[in-house]
């Protein structure tokens, strides 16, 4: 049992500018061993693990491997030890092929891309992956990618593997591949790590579970003798409840009228295909679906800024007139009165701008009802400080780059700034993708409290749990069709899943 | 007609020797990801320095001065002062992280301004007038060909009239897309050129693949103000010819889709666009005109290359960002 320890972090501490990251931190990565790390966002995580994987380094603290003191200065250093981390945000060279990937970096004399393509061919072949080694990545799907980085880490060798939320973006079916691989890498005696929030994960796959909570190590635990609650209790450091609470809206009334929507990709494919339904005030309406279903474009095509080849999109303003806004753009969109907004799944992409502050984010939806040349700040800086204080939004100053700030603050500042707006429909895509426990369920909760003032609500979600307990009906997309729409409150996770995978059988009926 | 389109080949060869070293060392260069708008300056220091090399080592060996001793003096001359250029370029973009904008353009005018100085100081302090004997000026133009395969019909003339300095240019074009393409190095600085987060995360160190890479650039840009000045201009000093070709081979490099064997065929083009109002004069048409052709076939390559969308014809993709590990 005690030589089984491969790496001891013992009193690590790491600070950006004034942000405690990490705060003395005592860790121990056990060989044949899965270990969950597991914390809300920004807890520091992925910043304790990049001190293994040699990305930052320690402002004080030591790191044993085998008992003895080891300085890691570099990703390359790191490998030399044996630690291997896949990151989040895939570390890839686009238009390099897998193989090509896989060798970068290492240093075996010539390049031999021959030896390397049947190397990461064997590879695949002894754990069950499907990736082609002269694919090039830039064709390659999101599980592929991650697919690259695991042969990637495994083909030099490692022996202590950190997985940064590596279930993120995976299919549940992909997800049980992964594990599948993580339990065979156990047996072989290799370290796991997997840097997750999300619960089930952590009692299906990890031995024990190590948490932090806001750069604080709280303490190891056995997953055998965990509760899901026990972790969150642990996470948060006070009890939330894990019920959605999800009122009943009276009189609603028909607000936006989708029918027969079409649209079009670059290459000609169809992205939506007839796509008809219909939201209602007072309503959080889900969309489910495999990722890749069409949910991206259905709402960005709402939003006016997905091209529409045929179909209608109204809006029904409260007198019930009905407005046809295919076509228009999103600023007459805005001009016909009727309020919409959109959290867009590209938080800092298509939301926000990154390196601005929150007054000037918040700016950026109301920089049309200025006068005169000059910028007039206050009211967005009112509006910011009212969002920093109703959301809880952690950060230096409302100046500070929202870049900068973890990934539920920008989610945060960026949903404030949408419902700041009262709109009439709301969208969202992924509003919770990324989001610790405590942020999601004040997400969940602002989208309740918006549904309850009248609005109509899109929400694109992938937990099908959260759906269920969140959205009042949910259509359920699939291949850019509607495979049906379902009662939220009586409908199963079952015949949802069902209708994700399965839209031929709607046809043969 | 057959000699004029044969004159405006070898005319156009001539200039586009001169774009292809500025066009080769930028694509090396921007490869590593690092946006070198200095080019225009490194050429000039590479004219003024190549013939300052020249000119001091004959004054030196006197009637003992040999022909290929000189053009290596001059070669080794022009590529030190691009290097010594792009060291500075380098050391304020990768390891102080200046904008490599801002750095580029500033060093576009430090470097014209080096050079000219250096040129007129050369001819002030030598009396007036600097320029070689005629017998290095004869090793300089010359070709490497002997006469029987210069006096073969057509061909001959395209193929074999040039300089030593075109045919190097080749070598250096074919060398450079066998190490980026077939080696381990080359890949490695593709990669950097892409992506420097994820190569760091590879072991690869990035420092000294964008150092290397911008500096030797940087030294073969050089090189082709020297070819300009030691061919073109008759190895005196000629500042307004040079002017804006460091410009037009940015645009090269663009046009040629950061592949140097693209680079060989594209400065003999462009050589050809920029001549042609010498050899081709339509009256009324201003040369000016005829001066923006090079930039006009930029834009359109620009436009179908984006309309096409295809990766691989892309720049790399964090040309112009510097690198800062921690920086999230």
């Amino acid at each position: 049992m005690e030589n089984r320890c491969a790496i001891e972090m013992k009193g690590i501490t790491k600070c950006f500018g004034q942000v405690v990251a990490n705060d003395s931190i005592d860790l121990s990565i056990n060989r044949g061993e899965i270990l969950a790390l597991l914390g809300e966002n920004g807890s520091g995580k992925t910043t304790l693990m990049n001190m293994l994987s040699g990305i930052y380094q320690p402002d004080d603290g030591r790191i044993l491997k085998d008992g003895e003191e080891i300085y890691i200065h570099s990703p390359r250093e790191a490998y030399g030890f044996g630690i291997g981390m896949i990151h989040q945000h895939y570390k890839l060279i686009e238009v390099f092929t897998a193989a090509q990937n896989v060798i970068l970096g290492l240093n075996d004399g010539r390049m031999d891309l021959k030896a390397a393509n049947e190397k990461v061919r064997s590879i695949c072949q002894r754990y069950g992956f499907e990736i082609n080694p002269e694919e090039k990545v830039y064709d390659m799907s999101v599980s592929q990618k991650q697919t690259v980085e695991i042969v990637k880490v495994l083909y030099r060798g490692a022996e202590i593997l950190i997985l940064d939320e590596p279930t993120a973006v995976l299919t549940p079916q992909e997800t049980k591949k992964l594990f599948a691989v993580l339990e065979n890498m156990k047996k072989d005696g290799k370290a796991i790590v997997i840097i997750t929030h999300k619960l089930n994960e952590v009692m299906e796959v990890s031995d024990k579970v190590a948490v932090l909570r806001k750069g604080k190590y709280i303490g190891t635990v056995n997953t055998a003798e965990t509760s899901p609650q026990a972790l969150t209790d642990m996470m948060v450091g006070r009890a939330v409840t894990l019920n959605i609470d999800r009122p009943k809206y009276d009189n609603p009334k028909k607000k936006l009228v989708i029918e027969n929507l079409t649209c079009l990709d670059e290459e000609g494919v169809k992205k939506l295909d007839s796509v008809s339904f219909t939201a209602y005030t007072g309503e959080i309406l889900g969309v489910a679906g495999i990722s890749g279903s069409g949910q991206k474009e259905l709402l960005e095509a709402i939003a006016g800024l997905y091209p529409i080849k045929e179909g209608s999109i109204r809006l029904v303003g409260n007198d019930g007139s009905e407005k046809e806004i295919v076509g228009l753009t999103p600023k007459k969109i805005r001009q016909t009165g009727i309020g919409m907004a959109f959290v867009p799944e590209d938080r800092l992409g298509m939301g926000l701008v990154g390196s601005m502050g929150m007054t000037g984010n918040m700016l950026l939806r109301s920089w049309k009802k200025g006068k005169g040349i000059l910028v007039r700040k206050k009211e967005p800086s009112e509006l910011a400080e009212k969002v920093l204080e109703e959301l809880e939004v952690v950060t230096p100053d409302i100046n500070f780059p929202v870049r900068r700030l973890s990934g539920g603050n920008v989610q945060k500042v960026l949903v404030g700034r949408e419902i700041a707006s009262e709109p009439e429909v709301l969208m969202t895509a992924y509003a919770v993708r990324g989001l610790d426990i405590n942020t999601s369920y004040t997400i969940y909760n602002l989208l309740t409290e918006e549904k309850m003032r009248g609005a109509a609500v899109l929400y694109v979600g992938e937990d099908l749990d959260v759906l269920l307990e969140l959205a009042d009906r949910i259509v359920v997309l699939c291949g850019g069709q509607v495979a049906g729409t379902v009662d939220a409150r009586t409908a199963t996770k079952e015949e949802i899943g069902l209708m994700m995978t399965q839209f031929n059988t709607k046809e043969g009926e | 007609m057959m000699s004029t389109i044969i004159a405006l080949i070898v005319a156009a060869v001539t200039f586009g020797t001169v774009l292809m070293y500025g066009t080769l060392g930028e694509i090396l260069t921007e490869k590593s990801g690092n946006l070198n708008l200095g080019v225009e300056g490194i050429m000039y220091m590479g004219g003024a320095f190549g013939l300052a090399g020249a000119f001091y080592y004959e004054k030196a060996a006197g009637a003992a001065a040999s022909g290929p001793a000189a053009i290596i003096i001059a070669i080794l001359a022009a590529f030190a002062a691009g290097m010594a250029a792009s060291a500075i370029y380098s050391f304020l973009t990768i390891t102080l992280r200046a904008n490599q904008n801002v750095t580029g353009l500033a060093l576009s005018i430090f470097g014209t301004g080096i050079g000219q100085f250096v040129g007129e100081f050369m001819r002030v302090s030598e009396g007036g007038y600097v320029a070689l004997s005629n017998n290095l000026k004869e090793a300089f133009s010359a070709t490497i060909f002997p006469k029987v395969f210069v006096n073969i019909p057509v061909i001959g003339n395209i193929l074999f009239s040039h300089t030593v300095f075109f045919y190097l240019a080749i070598v250096v074009a074919v060398l450079m897309y066998l190490f980026l393409k077939k080696t381990k190095w080359g890949m490695y600085l593709t990669a950097v050129g892409e992506s420097p987060s994820t190569s760091d995360a590879a072991g690869i160190n990035i420092v000294k693949y964008k150092y290397l890479a911008t500096i030797i650039g940087g030294g073969i840009s050089a090189i082709g103000g020297m070819v300009y000045i030691m061919t073109t201009a008759g190895c005196v000093w000629n500042h307004e010819g040079l002017s804006g070709v460091g410009w037009l081979a940015v645009a090269l490099v663009i046009f040629c889709m950061w592949r140097p064997l693209n680079a060989i065929w594209g400065s003999v083009l462009f050589g050809a666009m920029m001549i042609m109002y010498l050899r081709v004069a339509i009256p009324f048409i201003p040369t000016e005109l005829y001066k923006i052709l090079p930039y006009i076939v930029t834009v359109i390559v620009l436009v179908l290359t984006s309309m096409k969308n295809s990766r691989d014809k892309q720049p790399p993709a964090s040309l112009g960002n510097n690198y800062f590990r921690e920086e999230r």
